[in-house]
């Protein structure tokens, strides 16, 4: 049994002084085996061992036991009662036989009446656990980490968003200071400009326009593209990220995204009157996005 | 507080209003402990956790992340700058509606007059413009880094697709502001808009009619879109970003390095 650092056995003892009404100082003699029998190891083992059940040796002072180990009474007696039923052993009223179970962990060598106080197990004044179980630690969401090389935060990552956020800000300042949006004239339901376009991100489209079937290129194109572009986790069951390993996926989606561009660079610049091909360089562009700036 | 002469130097008085106002229970009340706004913060990596933990901030970001996800050349921040794109149009929008009015003719003096009469209108104005452009530019781009970076796999695949409504809502949201100014930039632009959309197969008169509220666009369909510019389309798109935000997270902050 390890040895308790004074000052906790101390801190015990007035505990225990305090909740029994005992000097601590004899209390804590008692602990430390200096005015109480000790449960002398080398006498369990000198001794020869009484039979544990002839002898009167096994009595039980249940009371002393009961606050030596600061178990109630009552469930020393009721552990006693069924140890006994178990063993078949009989059950003397506060002399009982301690079980044989027991007897391995040193139980009898109890010699004389003087001993009867201690029955087994530790020396007075430390209490005992008993493992019952282990619970195996199994978290509610498996968490499988492995380690990873992590910064803080702050200030390194709301460092970077600020520089950004204020770079983006001046940005759009700026551009907001010399660029003026566009206000045409007033809405005029009978006079339809020439050409007329829609916003940019969907000139892409007013392009596949001038190559098929409203249908097809207003709503059958964008709706498969869309689906397409959806379900792109659910079809590509290529783990990696790596560039060198996803060749293919790579390909086909540059691909579209560079239709797409063409597409929409084609219908922004290159279509005039009529939605008509134009060069922009010698016919001048029509995009009244960004009249601002071509005026 | 008193310098040599007995006297006390306004910048040694200012200092002490300072500390007093900076450890009264007001200023504490309001900077949670580890803030750098507080008195006591000193840069400790216990204070540097409580800057993130004990502030809003933890709602968007944890307290560390991995080393290459800060760095520039992987995100180039255009999922933050699309979100911050989002908040500055925000403002500037909230500005504008103090001097719209989404009906015909009103709606397109009202911009003439926010050119002329309203200080820093047009100012504001265009930066509500340009950002809603280049808003639509960064997330599109967004898109595509985090394509070619595969961040859309496993677990990340449903935050893929939240990112395509978002892309969704975008296109709406701007799109749907596109015919606020009721000029004739406006007025065709969307009606050779809504025009493909009658060519939806089957619904394609109903689609058309439920978009712009009628047979063909009139000042009712100003209404309808704008409605749906300031309020229906920003409150679905600020639910679909708070999913989105929060997956990330859940999936384990941004994806490895390559
Ligand atoms: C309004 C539009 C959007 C906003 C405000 C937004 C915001 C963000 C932010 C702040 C991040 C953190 C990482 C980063 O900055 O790159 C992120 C990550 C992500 N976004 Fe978006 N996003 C938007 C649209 C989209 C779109 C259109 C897609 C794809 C179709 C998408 C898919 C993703 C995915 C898969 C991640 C995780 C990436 C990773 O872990 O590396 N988002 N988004």
């Amino acid at each position: 049994m390890a040895q308790l650092p004074d000052h906790l056995l101390k801190r015990a003892a007035e505990a225990r002084a305090k909740a029994e009404g005992r000097p601590v100082d004899e209390i804590l003699a008692e602990m430390k085996g200096e005015s109480s029998p000790a449960p002398a190891t080398a006498s369990a083992s000198g001794a020869p061992a009484p039979d544990a059940g002839s002898n009167s040796g096994s009595l039980r002072d249940l009371d002393a036991e009961s606050t030596q180990y600061g178990i109630p009474k009552e469930l020393l007696e009721r552990a006693m009662f069924a140890r006994a039923r178990k063993d078949g052993t009989p059950v003397p009223a506060m002399a009982g036989a301690a079980a044989p179970a027991a007897s391995a962990t040193a139980a009898a060598p109890a010699a004389g009446p003087a001993l009867a106080a201690v029955v087994s197990g530790p020396p007075p004044g430390v209490r005992t656990q008993r493992l019952l179980t282990v619970v195996q630690a199994g978290a509610i969401q498996g968490t499988t980490k492995e380690p990873a090389d992590k910064v803080n935060v702050w200030p390194h990552l709301l460092a970077i968003e600020f520089v950004a956020l204020l770079a983006m800000s001046a940005f759009l300042f700026i551009l907001s200071a010399f660029m003026d949006a566009p206000l045409l004239e007033f809405a005029n339901f009978n006079e339809q400009p020439n050409p007329s376009k829609a916003p940019w991100y969907f000139l892409g489209l007013q392009e596949l326009l001038a190559y098929f079937d409203p249908q097809v290129a207003g709503v059958i194109i964008p709706g498969f593209g869309l689906a397409a572009l959806a379900f792109i986790p659910y079809v590509d069951r290529n783990p990696s990220v790596r560039p060198s390993s996803r060749k293919f996926a790579i390909s086909l989606f540059t691909v579209f995204f560079m239709g797409a561009a063409v597409l929409t660079i084609f219908g922004s610049f290159f279509r005039g009157p009529g939605f008509n091909f134009v060069f922009p360089w010698s016919d001048g562009i029509f995009f009244d996005d960004l009249l601002a700036i071509l005026e | 507080m008193a310098d040599g002469n007995g006297k006390t130097s306004v910048k040694s008085a200012a200092a002490g209003l300072g500390d007093h106002i900076r450890n009264s229970e007001v200023w504490t009340s309001i900077f949670r402990p580890g803030s750098p706004m507080r008195a006591d913060y000193s840069d400790s990596p216990r204070n540097r956790a409580y800057v993130v933990m004990n502030n809003v901030l933890y709602h968007l970001h944890p307290v560390k992340v991995k080393r290459h996800g800060i760095k520039l050349s992987y995100t180039l921040c255009l999922g933050g700058l699309s979100f911050f794109l989002f908040i500055l149009l925000t403002v500037t929008g909230i500005f504008l509606m103090f001097y719209y009015r989404p009906t015909s003719p009103q709606a397109y003096f009202d911009l003439q007059a926010l050119a002329t009469d309203v200080a820093f209108g047009q100012l504001v104005r265009n930066m509500h413009r340009w950002g809603a452009h280049i808003m639509v530019l960064t997330v599109f781009l967004h898109m595509t880094r985090v394509f070619y970076h595969g961040s859309y796999k496993p677990p990340r695949e449903f935050n893929w697709i939240v990112g395509i409504i978002l892309l969704l809502l975008t296109l709406l949201l701007s799109f749907t502001g596109y015919l606020l100014p009721w000029d004739q930039l406006a007025l065709w632009a969307v009606t050779v808009g809504t025009n493909m959309a009658a060519y939806t197969p089957v619904f394609g008169a109903q689609v058309s009619f439920a978009l712009i509220g009628g047979i063909q666009i009139t000042a009712d369909t100003l209404l309808r879109w704008y409605v749906l510019h300031v309020l229906f389309l920003p409150f679905i798109i600020t639910i679909f970003m708070a999913v989105h935000f929060w997956r990330v997270r859940k999936d384990g902050g941004i994806s490895g390095p390559l």
